[in-house]
């Protein structure tokens, strides 16, 4: 553990950083060293609703999730540590309740379909069909794909995190970056609370710090924090298969396979901030959004409320690749609310990218000079 | 008692073989296990695994029990029904 070099210094133990490293790792590049200030999936990950959907507006999103996916279908094998990744793959079922929103809906379904997601617009009652406990009221259409579904973020990160280990990767937990060291435009050093790290490659996956980290590069990042807030209910015997979307409330709601409801809901007007504390309106406001939708929760009991970090972008979407001006400086940031189900393509992505290998997939539409040219991506199907 | 047969955690079921099991492997702090176990996760919100919990990592770790950082309390103090909440949130409207 003493080695003071690395080829591959990661900033961040969350599942980015962690997939990343085995990537690398499973590409034979073993001399990797994820930093992480605090444990493992204690930031952002362990923090998210870890829904895993591929029903996105932009084809971009939807070749990152469907890739993705096909990547959790098969993980617990692949990492063989013991730990269950408790994918749940029973659906996404997505709400609309006005014209606007079912056009856009068969725009995005005609788009999914041509990329053969199995996704299909369906009508209101075959939507109860799905969620008998649905409450169709006012509802004109929906959208399901049934391989859409839910994970544990905390075992995903740490079968990464295992499977890399086992490879060679070091996990430094409890560690903190202090300092990034450049010359002549090129990264040289990592400075941790546990020492110096040498290295000419740095990877920046520290979620919603990530601006922070950059500006230790002396690299300027457009992304921001905005906390979001959860709440997770005692559990019950199992009653909702997918999870539960409707963008004109802004919330989601998915029951785990434990049991317990698992919901939260998308406030315009959070703190951008970096705070982790909930809110005392929260779950008043979350009962408003999710009842009148879901009535008969109105019996279970919510045991717990947390809030975590989103790192958003300009324009909600990944900022993904080096630095110009700045070699050896990588990022995947900015996921704006979608980074953990987009963990493993990620990770592949930048792995080939760190090991000198053309990425699969064009990221370049991804990369931080979009913005300079005015090249934003939207995407319309967040929550 | 074997440690199979001593529950630590009631809500979830979590004996002292798993969680000793779990600290030996490297996760010793409160909030580790937690993430990997749902030990403190369910209804009663650890209030009765926790010391307990305390007890089993120092006792692996050789740390003192005041040295064990605690996990961090979220509300709300006990459940409340969703619908409680809806009711309220309509009462000062």
């Amino acid at each position: 553990m003493n080695k003071n070099t690395a080829e591959v210094v990661i900033i961040g133990g969350g599942i980015i950083g962690c997939a990343t490293a085995y990537y690398l790792a499973k590409a034979g590049v073993t001399d990797v060293v994820v930093v992480e200030r605090n444990y493992l999936s204690s930031g952002s990950t362990g923090r998210c609703g870890a829904g895993v959907r591929q029903q996105w507006g932009l084809k971009m999103n939807c070749l990152l999730a469907k890739e993705s996916i096909r990547a959790f279908e098969t993980l617990n094998e692949e990492l063989d540590t013991g730990f269950d990744i408790e994918f749940k793959q029973k659906g996404y079922l997505m709400l609309a309740y006005n014209e606007k929103m079912v056009e856009q809906y068969k725009k995005n379904v005609a788009l999914q379909q041509s990329l053969d997601i199995p996704v299909k617009l369906i009508t209101p009652d075959e939507a109860k069909e799905i969620v008998p406990h649905l409450n169709t009221d006012g509802l004109l259409a929906a959208t399901f794909c049934p391989t859409d579904g839910h994970i544990n973020p905390f075992t995903a990160t740490i079968s990464y995190a295992e499977a890399a280990k086992r490879l060679g990767v070091r996990v430094m937990t409890y560690t903190e970056v202090t300092g990034i060291e450049v010359e002549n435009n090129k990264v040289v050093a990592v400075n941790t609370s546990n020492g110096k790290i040498h290295t000419n490659k740095v990877f920046n996956a520290s979620g919603g710090y990530s601006r922070e980290v950059g500006a230790m590069a002396g690299v300027e990042l457009p992304t921001h924090p905005e906390r979001h807030q959860i709440l997770v209910t005692e559990p019950v015997a199992r009653l909702q298969d997918p999870m539960v979307i409707s963008l004109q409330h802004g919330f989601y709601c998915q029951q785990t396979p434990h049991g317990s409801f698992v919901m939260g809901f998308g406030d315009p007007n959070e703190l951008k901030e970096h705070v982790v504390t909930s809110s005392w309106n929260f779950m008043e406001e979350m009962a408003e959004k999710v009842l009148p939708v879901l009535p008969p929760l109105a019996e279970l009991r919510v045991v717990r409320q947390w809030a975590g970090l989103y790192n958003m972008s300009p324009d909600a979407q990944p900022i993904l690749g080096e630095m110009p001006n700045l070699q050896g400086f990588f990022n995947a940031v900015g996921f704006s609310g979608h980074g953990f189900m987009l963990a493993p393509v990620t990770g592949m992505l930048m792995a080939e990218l760190m090991s000198g290998q053309e990425p699969h997939l064009d990221i370049k539409p991804l990369s931080i000079e979009r913005f300079e040219k005015g090249e934003l991506l939207r995407e319309p199907s967040v929550v | 008692m074997a440690d199979k047969d001593v529950i630590i955690c009631r809500c979830e079921d979590l004996t002292r073989e798993e969680v000793r099991k779990l600290i030996e492997a490297g996760f010793t702090t409160i909030e580790e296990i937690k993430r990997v176990s749902r030990c403190g996760m369910g209804p009663c919100q650890g209030r009765t695994c926790h010391q307990l919990l305390v007890r089993e990592i120092a006792s692996i770790t050789g740390q003192s029990a005041e040295e064990i950082a605690p996990a961090v309390a979220r509300p709300p103090i006990k459940g409340v029904k969703l619908g409680t909440l809806l009711k309220e949130a309509e009462s000062h409207e």
